[in-house]
């Protein structure tokens, strides 16, 4: 009987991706999360003090903007650009953090905890902590502290403690395995705050969840100033999360084609890249199944990309079954064209996007033709690019 | 093919009066060369069963001593296959059950049925996967539980006491008991309700059970020998290992194995 309970958990199944593949210790962790997201989802007061926060602290809805010269650029298309970078601290990222943090506070959990890697989600969660008056750490690569200076003393004013990650590739990847060993020695108080579509169930379809006022924002207003639905929807990939919240209100439009864009670093063929959908094959990293980055022996191999926020060599498993099942096409532009992107935008629009938006700016430079004469394009602008205009000027120096 | 050494090796202790001695290594630390010496004087010191570690990239479950010597065994190749050619050498020489302490990536990698097999023809005894808890693929468990190898499962301090039940219903060869919430690696002191707690692991399980995570002197062995089946001990090896060689390592076991003889195991 008690075997038969125990194998009747398949909870966070996603097709055949997501699960929880996570050590016993933080089983009842989340199984609590699980029961207290589910009680706040069904709670009209949890989504209405989320919804006011959204609109009162964090500028929510962004504008839906229509950018003329990119189009004109792009071989004369019609592109409206989703400004999630004009949300507070800059990025999607305060969505999800703001979720979070609220359902922290149900569970009673008095520390929080987050990986960065761009430094984006960092700086989200030092916020929402400051706002709640609760204390935060922020696990974040070496290699990243040394690419992301601006926002690593952007969180210490906001009174968090970013501790560098010293071990294996000294990336976004390593800073999450050292979140979850944190989480697993300071379970009992502490709540994990994981900034993406990633990790064990529940957080994939919950972050997902959080960040899909994305979507549902920008479906409602291209069918306001559009009236149809969207040729394309197109936005970068990491581990996914703003693409995932501009996708899900659009699923079942069928009409409408779902494009991610990868980092293809220097080249899928030059092996240095983080296009994990592209090139990788399905494994377990953090807690989920989806596709992995991998060597011959099944170690994680290290992803390259010049965005440290895509420079994860996993991804959401809810782009796996996408994928898997056509619905999603996923994609990838290299460092190069990511800087010409980046570039480009700046000139064009007057908006200067982070270097991981600037993946599916250049997508849509490159591709964004094939809509011509299908219909609007619609581009997840998911992060302003004032944290990487230090690390382009060095490279162009 | 092998069946039931697991459960004869820690039967064998409970006629002699102690607990079983599980120390673990990390396949090819320090180095590749010295594995097959590392493993003799591991029986040679009175190891009941082994738990041989397969290097993985991305080790979440282990604190800094075990990510150290996983990293460096990678560095010199050491991978899933590696580890099985190793344990079948020391097969050909020794008897002592081992148990192939894993990842799950390394293993979805070589295949699930493919790895059951090749462990099996290695002379494994049994198999332990960290990032797989119980109940979370039916299809692989399966797989585990109707090989000929033990799935040893893990119990932890956070798992309910209708969780524990449930693991330990389904548990074979031994039941792993995480001694605190964190990961591996030595600490000061053990937890408070440990005796509490296995006593009442004890008492669902229909086998024995071991504890695992954080012991590391002769005298916090003496305290865990006292309450349960089994004692692993892992990152205190490993230290010494790194530290002081083979000589460093057996002058550890051989205090580890005084502590964990001379008790009376309570019934």
């Amino acid at each position: 009987m008690q075997a038969a309970a125990a194998d009747a958990v398949h909870s966070g199944r996603c097709g055949a991706y997501g699960g929880r593949f996570v050590p016993e210790t933080l089983i009842a962790a989340l199984d609590e999360l699980t029961t207290v997201y589910a009680e706040a989802d069904a709670d009209p007061s949890f989504w209405a003090e989320l919804d006011n926060l959204w609109r009162d602290y964090v500028g929510r809805p962004t504008p839906l903007y229509q950018a003329l010269r990119l189009g004109e650029a792009a071989g004369g298309i019609s592109v409206y650009l989703k400004r999630e970078d004009l949300n507070h601290t800059g990025a999607h990222k305060i969505n999800n953090t703001l979720g979070q943090v609220l359902l922290a506070r149900r569970m009673g959990k008095t520390r929080i905890i987050a990986e960065t890697g761009a430094g984006q989600h960092g700086v989200a969660t030092a916020t929402v902590c400051a706002l709640f008056g609760l204390p935060c750490v922020v696990y974040m690569g070496e290699e990243d502290v040394r690419r992301q200076a601006l926002n690593v003393y952007r969180m210490r004013l906001l009174g968090a403690e970013v501790r560098p990650v010293s071990g294996g590739t000294r990336t976004l990847k390593d800073a999450t395995n050292e979140a979850i060993r944190d989480w697993v020695t300071h379970v009992a108080d502490t709540h994990y705050i994981i900034g993406s579509v990633v990790g064990p169930d529940p957080y994939p379809r919950m972050v997902r969840d959080f960040q899909a006022v994305i979507g549902r924002e920008a479906r409602a207003q291209i069918m306001e100033m559009e009236g149809r639905l969207p040729a394309a929807v197109v936005a970068c990939v990491g581990g996914g999360s703003n693409a995932i919240g501009m996708f899900h209100p659009f699923v079942g439009d069928l009409e409408t084609a779902l494009i991610g864009v990868e980092a293809a670093g220097e080249g899928i063929e030059s092996g240095r890249h983080a296009a994990t959908l592209s090139a990788g094959k399905p494994g377990v990293l953090h807690g989920c199944l989806s596709y992995l980055l991998q060597d011959a022996s099944g170690q994680v191999a290290a992803a390259h990309s010049i965005s440290a926020g895509l420079d994860y060599p996993g991804v959401g498993p809810e782009h796996a079954a996408l994928k898997d099942a056509g619905r999603a096409e996923y994609v990838a532009v290299t460092d190069g064209e990511a800087l010409d992107g980046f570039g480009q935008l700046a000139r064009l629009e007057g908006i200067i996007p982070a270097l991981e938006t600037a993946h599916a700016i250049a997508y849509v430079l490159r591709e964004g033709v094939r809509w011509r004469d299908a219909g609007p394009v619609l581009v997840c602008l998911s992060g302003r690019g004032d944290k990487d205009v230090a690390q382009v000027l060095d490279r162009e120096g | 093919m092998r069946t039931g050494q697991i459960g004869a090796a820690f039967a064998r202790c409970r006629e002699e009066g102690r607990a079983a001695l599980v120390p673990y290594l990390t396949a090819g630390h320090p180095t590749p060369a010295l594995t097959a010496d590392v493993l003799a004087m591991l029986v040679e010191e009175g190891a009941d069963v082994i738990e041989l570690g397969v290097p993985f990239s991305d080790p979440l479950a282990d604190g800094p001593t075990i990510q150290r010597s996983s990293y460096q065994a990678i560095q010199q190749g050491v991978d899933l296959a590696w580890a099985l050619d190793a344990l079948a050498a020391f097969r050909a020489r020794y008897d002592t059950p081992v148990v192939v302490f894993t990842y799950l990536n390394p293993v979805l990698h070589h295949g699930m049925e493919r790895f059951l097999d090749d462990a099996t023809a290695a002379g494994a005894d049994g198999v332990l996967i960290t990032d797989l808890p119980t109940g979370y693929d039916a299809a692989w468990e399966r797989l585990l539980e109707t090989s000929p190898l033990d799935l040893v499962r893990l119990v932890a301090p956070t798992s309910t006491a209708e969780r524990a039940r449930a693991i330990a219903a389904r548990a074979q060869g031994f039941l792993y008991y995480v001694s605190r919430t964190g990961v591996t690696g030595v600490r000061q002191s053990l937890a408070e309700n440990l005796g509490r707690e296995v006593a009442a692991l004890r008492g669902v399980s229909s086998v024995p059970v071991a504890v695992g995570f954080g012991i590391s002197t002769a005298d916090q062995a003496r305290t865990v020998a006292a309450l349960a089946d089994g004692v692993v001990v892992g990152s205190a090896l490993v230290d010494a290992l790194a530290n002081g060689g083979v000589p460093a390592a057996r002058r550890l076991m051989r205090d580890l194995r005084t502590a964990t003889t001379h008790i009376h195991v309570a019934a």
